[in-house]
């Protein structure tokens, strides 16, 4: 099958993006790596008039060190920058452990982390991890610059906070606070395929050995990364246990309402989702 | 609407007239009549139009033909050299990795593009580098067998027959 016709723009700066952008209103559409948008576009599930393609824009690029021992990701920054980038192993430890998650290696050699936390799909894993790490996310658009947390950023299916003519430029990560550990898990049908449920955690321990903080996120249960909010609260103030963990657990499948769909079942997304919490807090407490 | 582009591929340059909603599969097969690379899904799950971009395996069929402007693309059609096949395909030519053949040409591209980096790479790192690539004959395990000899033959210098004591 065949696109139908579009017009490509290629900017050579941001404020040029953003202008063609907001020339072209709802019919354009950014392309980072075109991993999500084109195959849409061949399928005929999208038909932007105008792709505005954000490849020539290498101040979007780049895994930048900050001073307090954080990371700012450019939007461009390719999942393969990440998964072979030293600094993100050493700074960002669940980021390194996400990426061999995401598809496979032809999809990892183009598509990027901006455009993976833009398309917002439910069963990406970067929304999760971003959403568990206090991720905030740099946007720039007509009137200038804001910053989303991620938090903030998923409104819904395939839906962010994002207004046409925005651009998301940046991912800024600040340093896991001392005493904290993370860990992720997912299953999927085969490796690489998209997480028929998944759960990304960073767990704080505090001086006395109890949890201190917890952030949690479970992902393709919802319409986009569910924040386990209740299950974080039940793992503070008391040290990760056999007992804690099994709470844990089921107050995660509790929780939540899953959809049912050709991939698995509510009822079966509910079972993984208290046994994927089981497996990454049990990791965590090993 | 059309536009003239300049690329590169398999070392030769081109400059072709293409609709500008072409994707890089869509050029190599439809303006340049290089039908190596396979048209299976058009969405990125099965990996038949997998093709070498600056070294890395890509799927042509989600790649706007713009990008590949500036970049140095490789099919299966620049895979032999001057002196014949390349050993990856005598690999797989020996050990019988190819039944239909319909995955094979992105299968020599994401093993390649392996390979060229670190032709030592083990099972585990072979069936990584091809999780993306999908294939309904063979059950992969004559595939995984042909890029390990491959691998073998490129550190060596050996011819891949040699290693397997074939004459
Ligand atoms: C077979 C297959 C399997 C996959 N499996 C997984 C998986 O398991 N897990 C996973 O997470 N992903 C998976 N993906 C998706 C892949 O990770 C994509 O790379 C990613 O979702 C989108 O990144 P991209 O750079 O290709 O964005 P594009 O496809 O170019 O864009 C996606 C959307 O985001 C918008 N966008 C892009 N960049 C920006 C920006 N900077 N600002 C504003 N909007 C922007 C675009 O307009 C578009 O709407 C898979 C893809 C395929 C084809
Ligand atoms: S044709 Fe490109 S992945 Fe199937
Ligand atoms: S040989 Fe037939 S699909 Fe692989």
């Amino acid at each position: 099958m065949k696109p139908g016709p579009f017009e490509y723009v290629r900017p050579a700066s941001v404020e040029e993006a953003i202008a063609a952008l907001e020339d072209g209103g709802y019919d354009a559409k950014p392309l980072a790596g075109g991993q999500s948008l084109i195959p849409a576009m061949n399928f005929r599930l999208a038909q932007p008039a105008v792709l505005v393609d954000l490849e020539d824009l290498d101040e979007l690029r780049g895994i930048r060190a900050r001073e307090d021992g954080g990371l700012i990701i450019g939007a461009m920054t390719l999942h393969r920058e990440l998964e072979r980038s030293t600094l993100v192993a050493e700074r960002a430890p669940l980021v390194a452990e996400v990426m061999p998650w995401i598809a496979h290696p032809q999809i990892r050699n183009r598509g990027t982390v901006g455009g993976s936390l833009a398309h917002a799909d439910p069963a990406a894993e970067l929304p999760s991890v971003m959403q568990v790490l206090d991720a905030v996310l740099h946007v720039r658009g007509p009137d200038g610059g804001r910053t989303i947390p991620v938090d903030e950023f998923y409104l819904g299916l395939f839906t962010t906070a994002l207004e046409p003519g925005e651009l998301l430029t940046a991912i800024e990560i600040p340093p896991l606070p001392a005493g904290a550990t993370c860990a992720f898990e997912e299953v999927s049908r085969r490796h690489g395929d998209f997480a028929l449920a998944g759960v990304a955690v960073v767990v704080e321990t505090g001086a006395d050995g109890a949890v201190a903080r917890a952030r949690m996120s479970l992902l393709s249960v919802g319409d986009g990364p569910v924040l386990a909010e209740r299950t974080m609260a039940s793992l503070v103030g008391r040290a990760l246990s056999a007992e804690s963990i099994r709470d844990a657990a089921a107050i995660t499948a509790e929780d939540l309402d899953p959809p049912s769909d050709i991939h698995a079942s509510a009822a079966f997304r509910r079972h993984l989702a208290g046994v994927l919490t089981h497996r990454a807090l049990d990791r965590l407490r090993a | 609407m059309k536009q003239i582009l300049e690329l590169r591929v398999n070392g030769d340059r081109h400059e072709v007239g293409v609709p500008t909603h072409f994707t890089l599969l869509e050029t190599l097969r439809y303006v340049l009549g290089l039908t190596g690379s396979k048209q299976g899904c058009d969405k990125g799950d099965c990996g038949a139009c997998t093709v070498i971009v600056d070294g890395e395996a890509v799927l042509s069929c989600i790649m706007p033909v713009q990008e590949a402007e500036g970049r140095e693309v490789r099919t299966v059609e620049g895979i032999a050299g001057r002196r014949g096949a390349h050993p990856l395909q005598k690999a797989f030519d020996l050990t019988g990795a190819a039944q239909c053949g319909f995955c094979t040409p992105g299968i020599l591209c994401s093993a390649l593009a392996l390979l060229e980096v670190n032709p030592q790479a083990d099972r585990d790192e072979i069936a990584r580098a091809l999780s993306g690539n999908l294939c309904r004959c063979t059950g992969y395990t004559k595939i995984f067998e042909a890029v390990l000899l491959a691998g073998q033959a490129m550190s060596s210098g050996r011819e891949p027959a040699e290693i397997i004591g074939e004459p």
